[in-house]
């Protein structure tokens, strides 16, 4: 046990916290009040009048095909970018840890991805696969696959969520590599001597003991897929063809801010609240359980 | 079960470091092997070359008398106790002991009967619901050498097992480890770099320096024989006292008069070649008034500092131009300051040439 460290003076410790509590409570707090409060409004389209409606907001975007298409999309996006991004980060870190020679400059290269900014990522997707002109979408045509993200809704959610996780990707390779530093070699070398083949000593030894990481970026990579892609989302797809690629968060910014609908708007921010909430305190409560920190 | 055989090992590493530089042992069936040496001298290297961690740069290791340079270390069927243990955190003590048994298929019910009869031989039963961080050091040491037994392998291999133990568990293990790699009959590799218990547990002895055998035989014979001032200063605690000597600028080439480092002569006669003149504390006598002179080599020394350990107390002179110890039983009368004359007899004197060999 570490010993407790006890602060004598008992104002300073409340200064001290202070400025990130005021930090928090003018960018987090405050807008998700306003969220709160102006979900229960209805506004005329000209913002001229405004009346306290209760729940009725959240009653009618709960009965509305539309929202509840947009969950269905957004788990399947949220699910397929998360999964993508892990596997395919995880794989990478453990390539990299067994390449010999320059071992920092494939690390390097890998972790460039992140510094793109989302909407810059989604432009070069969105042209990389432009069925006109894409270099990429060229090239899947000519391997005799019909492919068409402008008008085909599973192909537009395939080339976002390729987007989406590509740019995880890196985030989730640097943790993973640091996680796998963090696995101590001789435990390896003992699960070698002890008769397990390299694949059965990734499972039984190395992933085990790589939860804490898992758990910590599959925590980060359902908020990030819920919250963060709205920038790709806008540059890739505009939510379409239709509505098959409009998520909950692109959803909440088409009916505010294109549609106006205000009202509605911000009862679907404070759902998204509300699903990111238990989707996190689920995660803590259940998965964690089964992670064993050293 | 099986015995290794080490034909000219040596090992390069990447950067260019030759950790072992031409080794061969041969360790027959059932005995235990120590290798012992100062910090850095390949002892570790070459285990885990044995153990096929290390892949061996030239020459050649087989086990059980089949070559095993290509066989990784899944298929050595050894067993290592590493010096941090490597216990699987994750796992609990008993999925720890079980784990190399359900790699090699072993049936589920042969696996808990052998867990738990090993558990019992080390006295772990009670902790086999434990995880490893739930344990104290001993008891972890325990569990690693309890993986390692539980398989039955055809080699052990410890890389300094006990460093990481306090003097008296260490003690007690060292008589444990001994007791149960004669029982088991598994023949052994073991690395340490303390003399002492390279000395009790060890059937071959293999004094290591600088990547190359320095001296190999029994425990015993080595440290009555030791074959240079390496070995005479590395074995016996504290180690051997060395003298040196250089011959009378104008004494005869063939039989020169040997004088000390102060220009003292020594008295006796030494081999030609001699340039350095070893003796054990142990085997130095202080002449007092009762005891009659009667070794061949006298010197007289001055007490510098005196370490009584219970039975027996250690002095630190000055003597002959250099430092030597002198071990007295039980309380010594000297005090530091005082000026005595030491004897040795002629039996127990080792002389060593100018390149440290024994001459
Ligand atoms: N992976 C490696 N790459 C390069 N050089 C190494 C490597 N491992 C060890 N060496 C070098 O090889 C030499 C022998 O190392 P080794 O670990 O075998 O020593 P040791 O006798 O076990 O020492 P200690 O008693 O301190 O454990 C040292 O000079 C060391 O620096
Ligand atoms: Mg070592």
């Amino acid at each position: 046990m570490t010993p407790r460290v006890v602060f004598p003076n008992r104002v300073l410790p409340y200064l001290l916290v202070a400025p990130q509590l005021a930090i928090t409570l003018v960018f987090f707090y405050w807008p998700a009040a306003q969220a709160l409060y102006q979900s229960m409004l209805k506004e005329d389209p000209f913002g001229l009048k405004s009346k306290f409606v209760w729940f009725d907001n959240f009653k009618k975007v709960l009965a509305d095909p539309n929202y509840l298409h947009s969950i269905k999309v957004t788990v399947v996006f949220s699910v397929a970018t998360a999964a993508v991004a892990m596997i395919a980060a995880l794989l990478l870190a453990v390539m990299a840890e067994k390449v010999v020679r320059s071992k920092g400059l494939y690390r390097t290269l890998l972790i460039w991805p992140y510094a793109v900014a989302p909407a810059i990522a989604g432009m070069l997707f969105l042209f990389l696969f432009n069925p006109s002109i894409g270099s990429l979408a060229i090239l899947l045509r000519k391997m005799g696959i019909a492919w068409d993200p402008v008008l085909n809704g599973t192909d537009a959610m395939i080339l976002l969520v390729a987007a989406a996780s590509w740019k995880q990707i890196s985030y989730n390779f640097l943790f993973f590599v640091a996680g796998l530093q963090a696995i101590p070699k001789t435990l390896i070398e003992a699960a070698a001597i002890d008769g397990a083949k390299e694949v059965k000593r990734f499972w039984t030894i190395v992933f085990p003991l790589l939860a804490p990481t898992t758990f910590f970026l599959l925590v980060i990579n359902t908020t990030y897929a819920f919250f963060d892609t709205f920038g790709i989302v806008h540059a890739v797809t505009g939510g379409g063809p239709g509505k098959a690629t409009e998520t909950l968060v692109y959803k909440v910014y088409n009916d505010g801010f294109v549609n106006l609908i205000l009202g509605s708007s911000a009862a679907q921010s404070v759902i998204l609240m509300i699903i990111v909430i238990a989707l996190t305190a689920i995660q803590f409560r259940y998965v964690e359980r089964k992670v064993h920190y050293g | 079960m099986a015995t290794v055989d080490l034909k000219d090992v040596r090992k390069v590493y990447p950067g260019g470091v030759e950790a072992v530089k031409g080794v061969s042992i041969a360790i027959p069936d059932k005995e235990l092997c120590v290798l012992v040496g100062p910090s850095g001298c390949g002892k570790s290297t070459l285990l885990r070359m044995i153990a096929g961690l290390e892949t061996i740069s030239s020459g050649t290791c087989a086990i059980d008398g089949k070559v095993v340079n290509a066989v990784g270390p899944t298929e050595r069927d050894i067993a290592m106790v590493f010096q941090n243990y490597a216990l699987y955190p994750h796992m609990k003590v008993y999925d720890n002991m079980a784990y190399g048994l359900r790699n090699r298929g072993t049936p589920k019910d042969e696996i808990d009967s052998r867990v738990r009869s090993t558990a019992k031989v080390l006295e772990l039963s009670h902790l086999l619901d434990r995880r490893p961080r739930e344990l104290s050091g001993g008891q972890r040491q325990r569990v690693a050498m309890g993986r390692a037994i539980v398989r039955n392998p055809k080699v052990f291999l410890f890389d300094e097992p006990l460093s990481n133990l306090d003097a008296k568990l260490r003690g007690q293990m060292r008589v444990e480890i001994k007791n149960l790699q004669r029982s088991l009959g598994v023949t052994s590799v073991y690395v340490t770099h303390d003399q002492l218990e390279a000395m009790t547990l060890a059937d071959i002895l293999v004094v290591m320096n600088a990547g190359l055998v320095e001296q190999m035989g029994a425990p015993l014979d080595i440290y009555e024989k030791p074959a240079s001032t390496f070995v005479a200063s590395f074995i016996g605690a504290p180690p051997m006292n060395l003298l040196a000597v250089t011959a009378k600028p104008d004494s005869p080439a063939n039989t020169p008069e040997k004088l000390f480092a102060n220009g003292a002569s020594l008295g006796i006669a030494a081999p030609v070649h001699a340039a350095t003149l070893g003796f054990r504390p142990e085997d130095a006598d202080v002449i007092g008034e009762g005891t009659k002179p009667s070794g061949a080599l006298k010197l007289s020394a001055t007490v510098e500092a005196v370490e009584p350990v219970g039975a027996e107390s250690f002095l630190y002179c000055a003597a002959a131009g250099g430092r030597i110890v002198v071990r007295v039983s039980g309380r010594a009368a000297a005090k530091p300051g005082d000026r005595l004359e030491v004897m040795v007899p002629a039996g127990k004197l080792h002389w060593f040439d100018s390149t440290g060999k024994r001459a």
